[in-house]
């Protein structure tokens, strides 16, 4: 997996609770056997006045200039800002793959739904929870004229924004770790493998029924 | 290893805990753990970077008999369009089912492919085909595999890093979970179903109040259920945020199991039995929240916006922005009723839809073809309507309803009988909403553009849809079930 452990950039407020994944990346684009190429698709229904297919041109597509994404201030965001439980709904990782193909590293939220959570860590995006006051706060300030920059410290868990102010977040140990060292998932299990292997021995005893 | 319940004083344990135990290979950290995985469905969408991935990093697969494939996301459902693989008109689509067939021939995994009459959507044919079992741990690339736990199953979703690291290892490193129990007293009114309940209960836990939870439906209502109406309840316990539903096992679950078991089981049935008969939370087991529904408070639900937790009861009327307590609400509100073309206060009684899907992983097994067929009673979908589809959950499921005559009474209604997928209700094949097409939808999402870019989706129950159709309008069943029906 991707490596995580500092990060700086741009605050791009996307003022939506409930952000489902097929909000973050529509179906269509699923049809892809890649794991890149999304990142141009990514908020497709409300970035785009029209509805698009793989393979298009995004360059020419008529852009809805209202979205945050297409506003000139924006521009290279590499941090999202959400409100409540940022992608929920379906399990697609495609969501968390648009998200890293657009140049996002950091969302910072109210709150995410569990699988898109584990699929963000998987591809090296650091969700960071924040209480609603401080994600209100945020808002503001990423809305504001000057706009918004802030630093992630994933090793002291530290999150500083540009207008001076910092907060410490919570992450599990095992996530932090992970990240840190950009971990590839089923190396770390193969290291078990003899407790697996065991284990199945175990359980054709126990549950002969589930072994043909 | 199982308990004596003479002799153990163990203390009390939820269901969660159970089914969590049986399965820990190592436990990692405090929070951690390697869980085995026993079972495994596969389908074309969510699969090909996992063999990918396998591939690019020399790996094989752990145990290619633990696995399961079908086809279901994204193929068509016109006969015509399916006979071979070649037939199907998108090309993006034949390339993934095509894939898919190339990977389980490399890795030898079992695979209903278009043509056989198990292929299905892969919760529907994993329980029918007696493949999904009780005491299990089951994952999928898809986030209602939470249907699987109607059977006393540790079921979730997961995205396709995990399907590959089950793939690789048969185990996933595993976040231990909350438990919320919904405890529902009493017993459903008369035409209130799995699905209403459901509504209900997302509404009133919120479509994030389940996060980090595995939700244990229980009481009356739900012992009363049959194994179809806990899979659909059991399906929407992500809408809720929590990636596990879950039903302890009873009479009910055994007989369902015994009626599809293979050889494997019914051989072992009395072991198997007896250890998947402790699978219940116990009496005194202490869950981290709980909350009580009275079933008889349950109304038939339709949904008005853009989040399954927005629902109103069939005779309702869609809320005011002045009702909600809180700011995100109001704007959520506004939000979900600028995309459904909908204006707060409206009576749901007043939408008039353009489309009635009847199908999904939610709604398309038997026992919901029959509920909808009874509704229709010899009447027609409206001269409204621009579509009305049934999409049978499997090939086994259409088989059931034409050996029943079911088919019959949809296609006089003006239904469109279809083969099986998941169809409108994530609308990746040709069954889809246009821009502005509003659906009544025995399916699970109402998200903007879920049913077809613009597409506006009200989840219902099959009788609600059925009614619906009929009338071109939402109509609450309790007031328009035939008169000549049981």
């Amino acid at each position: 997996m991707t490596p995580f452990d500092t990060h700086k950039g741009k605050v791009l407020p996307l003022d939506r609770s409930n952000v489902d994944t097929d909000a973050i990346i529509p179906k269509q684009y699923m049809k892809s056997i890649r794991k890149t190429g999304y990142g141009d698709f990514l908020f497709d229904a409300w970035r785009y006045k029209d509805v698009g297919e793989l393979g298009m041109n995004c360059a020419l597509r008529a852009k809805n200039m209202d979205f945050p994404i297409n506003m000139e201030r924006f521009k290279d965001a590499s941090i999202l800002l959400v409100r409540r439980n940022f992608g929920c709904g379906s399990s697609r990782e495609h969501a968390a793959w648009a998200l890293k193909d657009a140049g996002f590293r950091v969302i910072i939220g109210e709150s995410f739904a569990d699988i898109f959570y584990g699929n963000a860590i998987k591809n090296g995006i650091l969700p960071i929870m924040l209480p609603a006051d401080v994600i209100e706060m945020l808002f503001e300030e990423a809305n504001s004229a000057v706009g918004l920059h802030a630093r992630v410290d994933l090793a002291s868990r530290a999150l500083a924004v540009s207008s001076g102010q910092s907060w410490s977040f919570e992450i599990s140990d095992d996530v932090r770790e992970r990240l840190l060292k950009g971990l590839d998932d089923v190396g770390i299990s193969l290291q078990w493998i003899d407790d697996i292997i065991d284990f199945e021995a175990k359980q054709r005893e126990r549950e002969p029924w589930l072994y043909s | 290893m199982l308990s004596n319940p003479t002799t153990a004083i163990a203390p009390p344990q939820t269901l969660l805990q159970k089914l969590w135990n049986r399965r820990v290979v190592k436990n990692l950290s405090e929070d951690e753990d390697l869980l085995y995985i026993d079972r495994h469905l596969i389908y074309e969408v969510t699969s090909p970077q996992a063999f990918e991935g396998l591939r690019s990093s020399g790996r094989r697969v752990w145990r290619p008999d633990s696995v399961l494939a079908t086809v279901d996301h994204n193929v068509p459902t016109m006969r015509h369009e399916r006979k071979s693989v070649s037939d199907i008109p998108d090309r993006l689509a034949q390339e993934q089912v095509r894939t898919l067939i190339e990977n389980v021939q490399e890795h030898g995994i079992k695979f209903h492919g278009l043509g056989d009459s198990r292929q299905g959507i892969v919760h529907v044919i994993g329980p029918e085909l007696g493949w999904t079992l009780p005491g299990t741990t089951i994952v999928a690339g898809d986030s209602h595999t939470s249907t699987h736990g109607a059977f006393g199953t540790l079921a979730f979703g997961v995205g396709t890093s995990d399907v590959e690291h089950v793939l690789a290892t048969q185990c996933l490193v595993v976040k231990q979970m909350r438990t919320l129990r919904v405890m529902i007293n009493g017993r459903l009114p008369e035409h209130v179903v799995a699905k209403d309940l459901a509504l209900f209960v997302i509404k009133a836990i919120g479509s994030a109040g389940g996060v980090g939870h595995a939700i244990e439906f229980a009481g009356e209502a739900v012992a009363a259920l049959s194994m179809e109406g806990r899979m659909t309840l059991c399906n929407m316990a992500i809408e809720a945020g929590a990636r596990v539903g879950l039903v302890g096992v009873d009479e009910t679950t055994l007989e369902y199991v015994k009626q599809r078991a293979g050889d494997k089981v019914l051989n072992h049935w009395l072991e198997a039995s007896a250890d998947w008969k402790t699978l219940h939370s116990d009496s005194g087991a202490q869950f981290d929240r709980e909350v009580v529904i009275e079933a008889k408070d349950v109304p038939p639900m339709v949904t008005w916006g853009t989040s399954p937790d927005m629902a109103v009861p069939a005779n309702g009327t869609i809320p005011k922005p002045e009702d909600l307590p809180d700011e995100q609400q109001r704007r959520a509100l506004e939000q979900s009723l600028a995309y459904m073309g909908l204006e707060p206060g409206t009576r749901l009684v007043d939408v008039a839809v353009d489309k009635v899907f009847i199908g999904s992983c939610t709604n398309s097994r038997i026992e919901d073809l029959r509920l909808a067929a009874r509704q229709i009673q010899g009447r027609s979908v409206s001269k409204s309507l621009k579509q009305a589809i049934v999409v049978p959950g499997s090939g086994l499921v259409k088989q059931q309803a034409e050996r029943e005559g079911l088919h019959l009474m949809f296609m006089e209604a003006g239904f469109e009988w279809r083969e099986p997928g998941c169809s409108m209700c994530l609308g990746m094949n040709n069954d889809r909403l246009n821009p502005g097409e509003r659906c009544a939808s025995t399916s699970n999402r109402n998200f903007e553009g879920r049913q077809g870019a613009g597409g506006r989706s009200h989840l219902v129950s099959p009788s609600m849809a059925v009614a619906a159709a009929i009338h071109g309008r939402f109509v609450d069943v309790r007031e328009d079930y035939p008169n000549d029906a049981v």
